[in-house]
């Protein structure tokens, strides 16, 4: 199916309303688009459509067709012709809009449908939740308020199923919660190329297994969590952790590499407690890697700094944001701009990048870089280029290649040309082979950072630096998507965001500037960085924008792309 | 023993597969049926050889083997005994067969389920498992050994003698 044209419009009344919708429309995408919800469970978008759960049964009529010889059905005033009923209903996830068609999502027929699936799908299922991590948002729970009988005629005993299966190292199973939607499988057999589910023993006792022998370990695998409309397949990461009404939501993007997913950060009393993508079609679809997902528990470490040190007869002690900004400033007006080199990190947002060009150009800084991050693309969301923000480092901070000069810091630190280092949210002995002795003979040493780590343990002023889930501001993805990364949740202790922290060292070295927000630096950023020019902060939304061309796809992107021009899935 | 297919078997199964040129999956039926022919059952190695020939995924295979009672997963003995315990063949006594059969045959059905419905006498010599309807209501008690069909089986002994 190609993108239908104007022409191939048809006419089809949804609930008593005529609209019109493209040729080839599922019935259930037509009632979406004009704001009538018809539960489902098996039907998903992304995936292939089985038809297999029936939840989304509809009343639909045609024109009547008249007896040979007898007069056509005439068009009402409003020109549309007459509907009769039929009494058969039909599933509205893979039936299509046909001209002159009538679709009833009410009445007794398909309300009658929706009393009759619940009451089945009910008649085995365990109705745990107060125990299932579900509850809150699960489709069974809320279908069964909205569309249930209320209770069950079922007198006799529930069929008993495997439950607390291990189906892989992430995922766990229970049997008797699934009802046999299917999507996990076409999860895995469609979008992630590992086909290791199935439905074995059909009939009274199908069980959802994973082949024996095998498991579902690919690092995708917490995707089918998220599309499990039940409690059947929860994360060993999350379950029992806390209640979902409980959480509050934070929209951000994910920043381990340079796609940049588009997730949902779930917070109580700032305190991250999972993750979860969120759709967006031009970056992630509605999928994200495990690996990515689960990097936050580092955020509540014992490691993170919390206070401003100052490196007094070579032992660290805390001190005040004042007291360390004020050392800083004047051991780097000591020195003369050439002896100093900025080290910005391309995990940085555009903002603080945009501040660390002010800061360097203050300095009058003989050198700047980023530390680059590269690894290998896993061919569906992974990106190569593990820093989040490498098309900002280009743009704001006007690196042609990031990282590529970083052999030169290190012999200008080795031959005494370089003198002091500030190094802004990143280790560089860990990540960028700076060894400690090549640290050790600087003169001054500024390191900011969230969590303690070789470097900062070097350096003579040491900032702790807000995480990427502690700050807001916007990032370039692989694609010159521009995104926002939002605030989930406050820093610890003393910890400030990276942009303020460089805002208040412009300050200290005399380069006043009253900037107060994030979206101020923004206002500015937007002013002197051409790209950006005419672009305000409320305009790039939750769902970015795209900034630049970069002729860089997502694969997993393209091949939705084609699965959905081959009519294969909605999209 | 290891699972190995012979030449002629393989050749058969691969003409089989020319049969569905439009999805190898279609196969999966035919081919699993040449299989439990030969070996008698369809084990794990069965599953995962089929799956193999036609390029699937082996929990694809081990969806169909473990929908169909007709495919056995376990070893069944030398003779293979199937009972109908539908509802004419019930009546007429179909459960009384399976009792006195087993009785004779030294049969121990008390480890059957759901998931294990055969058992096999010690000797290896019979096997025996329900089955649903033969197809030949009007003659109960029916039963299947092998490949050879029985009907108004009134006498156990007399069926066994045939198959020494
Ligand atoms: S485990 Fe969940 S997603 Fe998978 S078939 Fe069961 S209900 Fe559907
Ligand atoms: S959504 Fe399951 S049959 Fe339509």
């Amino acid at each position: 199916m190609s993108e239908p044209t104007k022409t191939d419009l048809v006419d089809v009344q949804i609930d008593g309303v005529w609209h019109q919708f493209p040729k080839g429309t599922r019935l259930i995408e037509a009632c979406r688009q004009v704001g009538v919800e018809v539960p489902h469970y098996c039907y998903h978008p992304k995936l292939t459509s089985p038809g297999n759960c029936r939840m989304c049964l509809v009343e639909t009529g045609m024109p009547p067709r008249p007896m040979p010889g007898a007069e056509p059905p005439q068009p009402d005033e409003s020109g549309h012709l007459p509907i009769s009923w039929i009494p058969r209903p039909v599933i509205a996830c893979a039936n299509t809009v046909a001209p002159n068609m009538g679709v009833r999502t009410t009445g007794p027929i398909t309300e009658g449908c929706r009393q009759g699936v619940m009451e089945l799908l009910l008649a085995n299922h365990p109705l745990d939740c107060p125990i299932c991590d579900q509850a809150g948002e699960c489709t069974l729970q809320e279908y069964s308020v909205e569309h249930g009988k209320g209770e069950s005629r079922f007198r006799e005993q529930k069929v008993k199923k495997p439950k607390n299966v291990e189906v892989g190292p992430r995922v766990r199973l229970d049997d008797e919660r699934c009802i046999m939607c299917s999507r996990c499988i076409r999860f895995t057999d469609e979008i992630a190329d590992d086909p290791v589910l199935g439905f074995t023993d059909r009939g009274s006792h199908t069980v959802l297994a994973v082949y024996p022998g095998r498991e579902l370990a690919n690092n995708y695998s917490l995707n089918t969590v998220d599309i499990c409309p039940v409690g059947a397949l929860t994360s060993n990461d999350f379950r029992f952790q806390m209640r979902v009404w409980f959480m509050r939501e934070t929209q951000t993007i994910d920043t381990n590499c340079a796609t940049g997913c588009n997730i949902t950060v779930f917070s109580r009393q700032n305190r991250i407690y999972r993750i979860v993508p969120r759709q967006n079609n031009d970056v992630n679809s509605d999928w994200m890697p495990d690996s990515h997902r689960l990097n936050f528990h580092w955020i509540d470490s014992e490691a993170r700094l919390t206070d401003p040190m100052l490196k007094v007869d070579g032992v660290h002690r805390t001190a005040t944001w004042n007291e360390a900004l004020s050392v800083a400033a004047e051991r780097l007006a000591s020195l003369s701009g050439s002896e100093i080199a900025v080290i910005a990190s391309a995990r940085m947002t555009n903002e603080e990048l945009f501040m660390t060009s002010r800061l360097v150009k203050l300095l009058g800084a003989g050198h700047v870089e980023t530390v680059p991050r590269q690894g290998e693309a896993d061919g569906y969301l992974v990106s190569a280029d593990r820093n989040p923000n490498t098309n900002g480092v280009k743009l704001v901070l006007g690196l042609e290649n990031p990282g590529s000069t970083l052999d030169r810091v290190k012999s200008g630190i080795e031959q005494g040309r370089i003198k002091a280092l500030i190094v802004l949210q990143e280790n560089l002995v860990d990540d960028a082979g700076f060894s400690p002795e090549l640290l050790g003979k600087l003169d001054f040493l500024l390191a900011t950072y969230p969590i303690a780590n070789p470097t900062t343990g070097l350096a003579d002023v040491v900032l702790p630096g807000a995480c990427w889930a502690e700050k807001s501001g916007t990032m370039i993805n692989v694609t010159g998507r521009l995104q926002r990364l939002n605030k989930a949740v406050d820093g610890p202790g003393q910890t400030r965001e990276p942009w303020e922290i460089v805002r208040d060292l412009v300050h200290a070295l005399g380069g006043g500037n009253g900037i107060y927000s994030v979206t101020e630096v923004f206002k500015q950023l937007a002013a002197e960085v051409p790209e950006f020019k005419g672009l305000s902060w409320g305009q790039i939304g939750d769902l970015g924008l795209p900034l630049i061309e970069t002729g860089e796809t997502i694969p997993a992107l393209e091949r939705e792309k084609e699965r959905k021009a081959a009519g294969i899935i909605v999209g | 023993m290891p699972f190995t297919v012979p030449a002629e078997l393989e050749a058969e199964i691969d003409e089989r597969i020319t049969h569905y040129p439009v999805s190898k999956r279609s196969a999966v039926l035919p081919v699993l049926h040449h299989l439990q022919h030969h070996f008698g059952y369809i084990g794990e190695e069965a599953v995962e050889w089929t799956a193999a020939k036609l390029g699937l995924e082996p929990i694809k295979v081990l969806e169909v083997v473990t929908f169909y009672p007709g495919f056995r997963q376990e070893a069944p003995g030398k003779y293979h005994i199937r009972v109908c315990r539908t509802l004419s063949c019930a009546m007429a006594g179909s459960y009384e067969l399976m009792e006195s059969i087993c009785e004779k045959t030294g049969i121990d059905r008390s480890g059957v389920n759901h998931h294990h419905p055969i058992a096999v006498s010690l000797d290896g010599k019979y096997s025996i498992e329900f089955a649903e309807c033969l197809a030949s209501c009007g003659f109960g008690p029916v039963c299947m050994v092998n490949d050879d069909f029985h009907e108004s089986v009134a006498d156990a002994d007399a069926l066994l003698k045939q198959y020494p």
